[in-house]
């Protein structure tokens, strides 16, 4: 156990499993690599809490949840990189914008997280199937999926 | 920043696998061809700035979550 400071939940105590480290940071934030993956109070939210910078923190979601039909091709140099053995060991998360001031809530599934369980390495691929925008309305595509 | 002259159908080879040709030239525009290893990404710059900024409004977000209606993940 250890403890680290988050920017949604204060201080917090943690499992060492939930660190994750992305060796070139996401796009935009190289600097900061060591992450936790952190269940958010509201199912099915997760926060990716930055353990460098307590400011720094990313609401996730399962993007298959809205979007079954959702696809990110892992080539093999990638899941070889990132430790991955089987299909299984592979997590993939989708960055939620939230509005502060209120709104649409959108999911980037043009920049996923890919996320080796067994290594708890990960990267932010940029995918290039036009099918698969920055800003994804979740509760329209939610709403679709459903029908 | 290295700088090259090149003519239409000269071409550059980076670190021996990646030949970039420059294939016509009309007024401001260049067209240019990308022959690379599949796990080489090429990218317009413009995408990279798009997910950029993308990352930078949802570090920005409000940590009041909506609720989306999908409470029971276990």
């Amino acid at each position: 156990m250890m403890t680290i400071h988050t920017k949604a939940l204060g201080d917090l105590d943690i499992d060492e499993r939930q660190l994750l480290t992305f060796q070139n940071g996401l796009i935009g934030f190289d600097k900061f690599q060591r992450f936790a993956l952190l269940d958010a109070p509201q199912k099915p939210y997760f926060y990716l809490q930055s353990t460098e910078l307590t400011e720094l923190n990313f609401i996730l979601l399962d993007p298959f949840l809205f979007r079954p039909d959702y696809e990110v091709d892992v080539p093999d140099e990638l899941s070889q990189a990132l430790g991955m053995k089987q299909a299984d060991d592979a997590l993939i998360l989708a960055i939620v914008t939230v509005p502060p001031e209120g709104g649409t809530i959108t999911a980037n599934l043009m920049g996923p997280l890919v996320i080796c369980r067994n290594s708890r390495q990960g990267i932010q691929v940029v995918l290039s199937d036009p099918r698969w925008q920055i800003k994804h309305d979740v509760m329209a595509e939610l709403a679709t999926s459903r029908k | 920043m290295l700088i090259l002259t090149r003519k239409i159908n000269e071409k550059l080879i980076i670190d021996g696998t990646i030949v970039v040709s420059v294939i016509e030239v009309r007024g401001d525009m260049v067209k240019l061809g990308i022959d690379a290893p599949r796990s080489v990404k090429v990218f317009r710059s413009e995408v990279y700035d798009a997910i950029q900024a993308e990352n930078r409004q949802a570090a920005a977000s409000g940590l009041q979550l909506p609720d989306i209606g999908l409470g029971s993940r276990e």
